[in-house]
């Protein structure tokens, strides 16, 4: 890593840092109440999600409309491992209950990925959005049908465990190592492949491979979120993770641009506090909630950001360049 | 580019009026009392929010008219769940930081209350749901009551009546196996009906299906007395069109999902029964009172959610009432002492805070309802 990576990289920690202590001092004093607080974490949890199925279709190219079914199985492995620890380790800490119920949610959903993901990315387009949609709707449909997890009626008793801290350091470490990975030389293998599958194979990329490599990454951090979900909410129904879920994951996906995680970031934060903004306008908020994503699709058809990243660097590099420009035309 | 810019200037305006409207909301002093109610009030289930916000605000009007609560008007704040957890969280969160609620008359459905559970449970809420019929919703939590009666209960209530008043054998079950509240019903119909009859046929259907000829050909093959279909009005309409169709002799049985179906399959339901929370025919002053200023307000005829709605709110307020404060501990333990007549009938709670109470059943005759008994399923 050259310096001025290095450097890029401690002012985002910095900034990070920043934002936690801003947070939580608003927090401390009561400027944010625990609504906006429940709001915060809604949105760490839909960064999460956004990020990973960014990976799936923004990075890797392949559209997938089944987000929803990786994040249920990450929600209810994480629910009953939680739920296990808490009846055999009396005592254990709610952080090391966490960790372990993720950890254990992230495997089982990655494991899913790899089984849908080796027969399904065969396919191409369509036809991967057609299996995947189905892959959805079938994990729901078992959910229901069995014993363990309460079926229609509902998993009850889950510990609630994700506070504000710790959803915010696992959010910042789920985006750190995507976008490590997708600087990084299999990341490079992935864009590839978004970019021209034959012409990837042609220069000796294992295309099947890193496709499912990225399908299973995305499915995991996906049951990461779902398992964050299950830890806030402490109550699970299969209906919760039907199609519209996956359809709402995927719009802050395109709207925060395909291959930009700062993109989906935001757009996860826009989305997630527009419709409790709209609040006041009583039941005509879902129609203004539409007609607002209408609006920003007409302005940035590519997204909010496009492929490209926001950072701080570059915001600096544009501002010189204009004060450059500004310099140069006044000496004329 | 001209409607570009169009779209940007009512996009902006439409920003700005939320940042203002979010500025007027600032804490006042306690001169009104405010309750919360959550409910799917857009989307697909948005008649069954509506209706529990209409009757609670319907009575929050007749307690004001009649001078408040110890002199306080109350206010019913409503927010919108379209029926999500996350939405519901958000919106409980909201009437207890932003509005400053004292209680709460919800969540209207199962999912949504037993995702504030935990929550409420923490803030010692006092929560009266007054539609929340899953059975976990109000266990190891004091301050959650309920205004209508669980699953379970209706089911075993339903199998008492199948039994007992129509003399029944033999009962098939036809419910939804991805539905909780048709689940609940089914399990416990099952179980009832089993002491003293036979259950011929247990089928489960999906919420897709709709073409049921199949299965209630190989029902009518075991030839039961009486059919148990604990499902909503659009899904039962179909089926009992469908046993029309088949000419099947079968007399069908359902919950209080069968609400309002005189509307729509009034031909098709003549003559068979269900169990709901109130009969809009009973006699009874209270009830024929509530009908008509329903009516007279909202201009339609009140469903039973908009009568339990009704219920909850009027018992929220006496307890509020007899508690002479607004602290929640004090207002907790007058609601676990409830004792009141309502539209929904005499309301007292037992140690879950679920009620005690006799279930109305109904028959459909010449298309309007009419009380055929009301039976207790214990």
């Amino acid at each position: 890593m050259d310096r001025k990576i290095l450097k890029n990289y401690a002012i985002n920690i910095l900034v990070i840092i920043a934002i936690y202590i801003l947070l939580k001092v608003l927090m401390g004093t009561g400027v944010i109440s625990r609504y906006h607080q429940g709001i915060i974490i809604f949105i760490m949890i839909n960064i999460i999600l956004a990020t990973s199925l960014n990976l799936a279709t923004g990075f890797l190219g392949q559209l997938t409309l089944g987000h929803a079914g990786f994040m249920a199985v990450g929600a209810y492995v994480s629910a009953m491992t939680a739920v296990a620890l808490k009846a055999n380790f009396k005592g254990m800490p709610d952080l090391v209950m966490l960790i372990i119920s993720l950890a254990v949610a992230a495997v089982a959903s990655a494991l899913v990925g790899i089984v849908i993901g080796v027969p399904a990315l065969r396919l191409r387009g369509d036809y991967l959005a057609i299996i995947t949609l189905g892959f959805g709707e079938v994990i729901r449909v078992v959910i229901n049908n069995i014993k363990a997890t309460g079926g229609a009626q509902g998993f009850t008793g889950i510990p609630k465990i994700s506070t504000f801290d710790n959803v915010f350091w696992i959010t910042v470490l789920v985006v750190l190592f995507l976008y490590r990975l997708t600087h990084s030389r299999q990341g490079r293998a992935i864009l590839s492949i978004r970019e021209d599958e034959i012409a990837a194979e042609a220069v000796g990329v294992k295309t099947t491979h890193f496709k499912v490599m990225g399908f299973a990454i995305a499915a995991s951090i996906a049951g990461i979120g779902g398992g964050l979900y299950a830890h806030y909410i402490a109550f699970l129904d299969p209906n919760t993770f039907n199609f519209m879920r996956s359809v709402e994951i995927l719009v802050i996906v395109v709207l925060g641009g395909m291959g930009s995680l700062t993109g989906s970031i935001l757009a996860a934060i826009v989305l997630t506090i527009m419709p409790e903004a709209l609040r006041s306008f009583a039941n005509y908020r879902l129609l203004l909630y539409s007609f607002m994503l209408i609006i920003m699709m007409i302005f940035r058809p590519k997204g909010i950001f496009g492929t490209g990243e926001f950072s701080w660097q570059g915001f600096y590099d544009r501002y010189q360049m204009r004060k450059n420009a500004l310099l140069k035309r006044e000496q004329e | 580019m001209n409607s570009k810019r169009l779209a940007l200037v009512m996009a902006l305006v439409l920003m700005l009026s939320t940042l203002l409207s979010g500025c007027g909301a600032k804490a006042e002093e306690v001169t009104v009392i405010k309750l919360g109610v959550i409910g799917p009030l857009t989307g697909d289930y948005s008649m069954y929010g509506t209706s529990v916000e209409e009757g609670a605000k319907l009575a929050a009007k007749e307690i004001n008219a009649a001078g408040g609560i110890n002199g306080k008007q109350i206010e019913i704040i409503a927010y919108d769940s379209k029926g999500d957890k996350t939405e519901a969280v958000n919106a409980y969160n909201r009437l207890r930081d932003q509005d400053g609620i004292i209680g709460l008359i919800g969540g209207t459905f199962s999912g949504t209350t037993l995702s504030i559970k935990e929550i409420a449970k923490t803030d010692n809420m006092p929560v009266l749901t007054p539609t929340a019929t899953n059975g976990e919703v109000t266990l190891d939590a004091a301050n959650i009551f309920r205004a209508c009666y669980t699953d379970p209960y209706q089911g075993a209530t339903a199998a008492v009546f199948a039994a007992q008043e129509l003399g029944a054998k033999k009962a098939a079950v036809l419910y939804n196996i991805e539905d909780p509240y048709s689940e609940g019903l089914a399990v416990a119909f099952n179980e009832k009906f089993s002491a003293t009859g036979t259950v011929t046929n247990y089928e489960g259907y999906t919420k897709n299906d709709a073409d049921f000829k199949a299965v209630l050909t190989k029902i009518a093959a075991e030839d039961p007395d009486v059919i148990f279909l604990p499902d909503y009005v659009a899904k039962v309409g179909v089926i009992l069109s469908q046993i029309k169709e088949l000419g099947l002799d079968i007399v069908a049985i359902g919950g209080d999902g069968w609400d309002g179906i005189e509307a729509d399959y009034a031909e098709v339901a003549e003559g068979h029964y269900f169990a709901n929370h109130y009969s809009k025919t009973d006699e009874y002053e209270v009830v024929q009172n509530f009908v008509k200023a329903y009516e007279t307000e909202w201009s339609k005829s009140p469903s039973a959610l908009a009568a339990l709605a009704y219920d909850s709110t009027y018992i929220m307020a006496k307890a509020i009432e007899k508690a002479g404060s607004t602290e929640a501990a004090a207002i907790i333990s007058e609601l676990a002492k409830t004792d009141a007549d309502g539209v929904t009938g005499h309301v007292t709670f037992d140690a879950n805070g679920d009620p005690v109470k006799d279930i109305s059943i109904i028959q459909i005759v010449n298309g309007g309802h009419k009380l055929a008994a009301k039976v207790s399923g214990n």
